[in-house]
């Protein structure tokens, strides 16, 4: 409305030079804005309520003031200049986050792996060398190794089973059953951890057993476990706390996959004899197994990457830790960049081949 | 990927609840109790952790918290007190506000940034474009590994360390190859048609946008908020590297207190309830979205 009178009758605004300036001037200003903001908040003494106020005015409308103070400018220009510029000023912003983000330091951490401690020194293969052969580091690896090949087995063959059996309910108990299980996803790494953490709690001999496996353990007659410490048992208890969290995701994906399975085919193999195991097995897998992969592959991803858990459960002792953890640890505990570098690299290697099977899909469906 | 097999769930004609229900018969008694004992597994220690939380610090160090359930009558043991400790003495109230401060803008910025870049990909002309969004791909899966230490180096040189602001940006960073990625298959499927109308009266390329753009993908941008601010909620590994331990924010502050206090359970039980509280809501309140989301979003790096 309002554009469409301006263009009728030009107001001091439509004047080419009023307009520039104006312009530079809400260039300036968001500039001021954000660097002022940045300052602010950086040095904040102020009252937290204030900072707080700031913060949030700062995060929030600075991006949109960014864009649109770009915006403005661009527009001073014809509609031929602008729209050659537009394209740009859209995606700098996200261009440049990622670059700086994850192009540039994936990069550098590449070239940091093969440096000292510090990242001044080139060490070669020194810190890769020290990785394979260090005896704590092949634990590492072992049990990195367990939990990349259990939990997303498990989860996933949890998520399918439970998908075909609820297919069967009621829509209303279906939907319900689905979400007690799709509930851990919502809750955070460091939460389900202090959940188990009580499950697996231990309490010596006579004392009262509060944690549940203790008090079921205790119920039929054994002493109560230190589960924690026991290796190399103790692993498989906190790759059970992933697939707990994991197996609502394979589930709902794969609930929707069994839906998708054809009835015809499911009735044919009913009707040549085959019961509800065998035509699972024979009908209904091979017709979902793609996405029975992407599941698995999704899970296998996320769990090289997850560290909360080890991190809350038991700091990776007693001969838990893991790749992702010992990373954390290497880097910003014991400061060892050349180390924590190295560890980086090792998790990115095993997710390339993922990589390339993104970039092909996207190329494929895109041309 | 992974939520086309959601966007367009097949719902095979004859799923109609009628036949679902016979063939539930068929389903058997084996299958019956699996599926319960996994409900049970999957909710009691969820359960468990709600009911500890209201317990006074002696009946929980007295007796499991399920006796507390089957006395449910005996009301000496419930209390708030739990709740009042860890909120103010053990400053999770200040956690909270802070963990509120990170989010909210960690999850405005990269959707904002995102929508324009998708915009610009999907509707603008410019070379390079599709190589640009295959690199998006590409980098959808680079672990989040591969990008702290040298970030960290920056930011302490500059002094960010420890700033909301370093945390906003590091979020925007590392959420925004999936929220690009996300609405671009949203905004690219807008049809041709209704941007070629806008265009012939006249709408410039920022009206386009946000009076059109905008408003048609509320539905992706709204899965991809669910799931973003989740994720910086939730998140502890950035947290821990780039705003440290000094100023708590939930999930380092919940971390921290099983590492000095792992046995008061009275505090961690209620501690963890607290850091669970706005996922939880928003599960219950935005489950289609919540779901969504949580499909799209798994393959974040």
């Amino acid at each position: 409305m309002s554009e469409v009178q301006q263009l009728q009758e030009p107001t001091a605004l439509e004047k080419p030079a009023v307009k520039a300036v104006a312009a530079v001037a809400i260039l300036v200003a968001t500039f001021a804005l954000i660097a002022g903001g940045f300052f602010f908040l950086r040095d904040a003494t102020a009252p937290r309520l204030l900072t707080a106020l700031v913060a949030l005015v700062i995060g929030v409308g600075g991006i949109w003031a960014l864009f649109f103070s770009f915006n403005t400018v661009a527009e001073l220009f014809g509609p031929t200049i602008r729209d050659r510029i537009l394209p740009y000023v859209f995606v700098a912003p996200a261009v440049a986050a990622l670059g700086f983000y994850i192009v540039w330091p994936g990069i550098n951490t590449i070239s940091l792996s093969f440096m000292d401690r510090f990242g001044n020194e080139f060490i070669g293969l020194e810190n890769y060398r020290f990785i394979f052969t260090n005896e704590a580091m092949l634990v590492v690896l072992r049990n990195t190794f367990l939990w990349v090949l259990i939990a997303p087995t498990f989860a996933t063959a949890l998520g399918l089973v439970i998908a075909v059996i609820v297919d069967r309910f009621g829509p209303l108990t279906e939907k319900i059953l689905k979400s007690f299980i799709f509930l851990p996803m919502a809750i955070s790494f460091v939460g389900a951890s202090v959940i188990w953490r009580f499950v697996y709690a231990y309490q010596p001999a006579g004392m009262p057993q509060i944690g549940v496996l203790n008090a079921i353990h205790t119920a039929l007659g054994n002493l109560p476990v230190a589960w924690l410490t026991i290796r190399p048992w103790n692993n498989l208890l906190l790759i059970f706390i992933m697939i707990w969290l994991q197996t609502g995701f394979a589930m709902v994906i794969l609930s929707a996959a069994v839906k998708g399975v054809p009835k015809d085919l499911l009735d044919a193999a009913r009707i040549d004899g085959a019961g509800e195991i065998r035509s699972f097995f024979n009908v209904t897998v091979p017709y979902i197994q793609g996405t029975i992969l992407t599941v698995l592959t999704t899970i296998v991803f996320l769990v090289l990457k997850i560290f909360d858990v080890v991190y809350v459960m038991t700091s990776g002792q007693y001969g838990t830790n893991i790749i992702a953890l010992r990373m954390y640890q290497e880097a910003f505990v014991q400061r060892n960049f050349g180390r924590g570098s190295a560890l980086a690299v090792i998790l990115f290697v095993v997710v390339i081949p993922l990589l390339i099977r993104n970039v092909r899909g996207m190329r494929k469906s895109g041309d | 990927m992974s939520d086309t097999a959601v966007k367009k769930p097949y719902v095979r004609p004859s799923a109609v609840a009628g036949e679902k229900k016979s063939r539930a018969l068929i389903a058997g008694i084996p299958a019956r109790a699996f599926i319960l004992a996994i409900v049970v597994i999957w909710t009691i220690p969820t359960l468990g952790l709600l009911v500890s939380s209201f317990r006074t610090q002696l009946a929980i160090a007295e007796t499991g918290w399920w006796h507390g359930l089957i006395n449910f009558t005996d009301f000496a043991q419930w209390t708030i007190a739990n709740y009042e400790r860890v909120l103010f003495a053990d400053d999770m109230a200040n956690a909270f506000f802070n963990s509120l401060l990170i989010t909210i803008p960690s999850t405005v910025i990269p959707i904002t940034m995102a929508a324009f870049a998708a915009h610009s990909i999907a509707w603008m002309v410019f070379p390079g474009r599709k190589i640009l969004f295959v690199i998006i791909v590409g980098l959808l899966i680079v672990p989040l590994q591969m990008a702290l230490i040298p970030v960290l180096r920056v930011y302490t040189r500059h002094g960010i360390n420890g700033t909301y602001l370093g945390m906003w940006l590091a979020h925007t960073g590392f959420g925004l190859p999936l929220a690009t990625y996300m609405l671009y298959g949203y905004i690219s499927s807008i049809p041709k048609s209704i941007l070629e109308s806008a265009h012939a009266d006249g709408a410039t390329p920022w009206m386009m946008f946000t009076r059109l753009v905008l408003p048609l993908s509320i539905p992706a941008i709204a899965s991809f908020s669910i799931f973003q601010f989740l994720w910086v909620w939730n998140d502890l590994l950035v947290a821990l590297v780039f705003f440290g331990t000094r100023r708590p924010i939930v999930t380092t502050r919940l971390a921290e207190l099983v590492g000095s206090r792992g046995q008061s359970w009275h505090v961690l039980t209620a501690g963890a309830f607290i850091t669970m509280v706005v996922p939880l809501i928003i599960f219950f309140s935005l489950q289609r979205y919540f779901v969504r989301g949580m499909m799209a979003g798994s393959v974040k790096g």
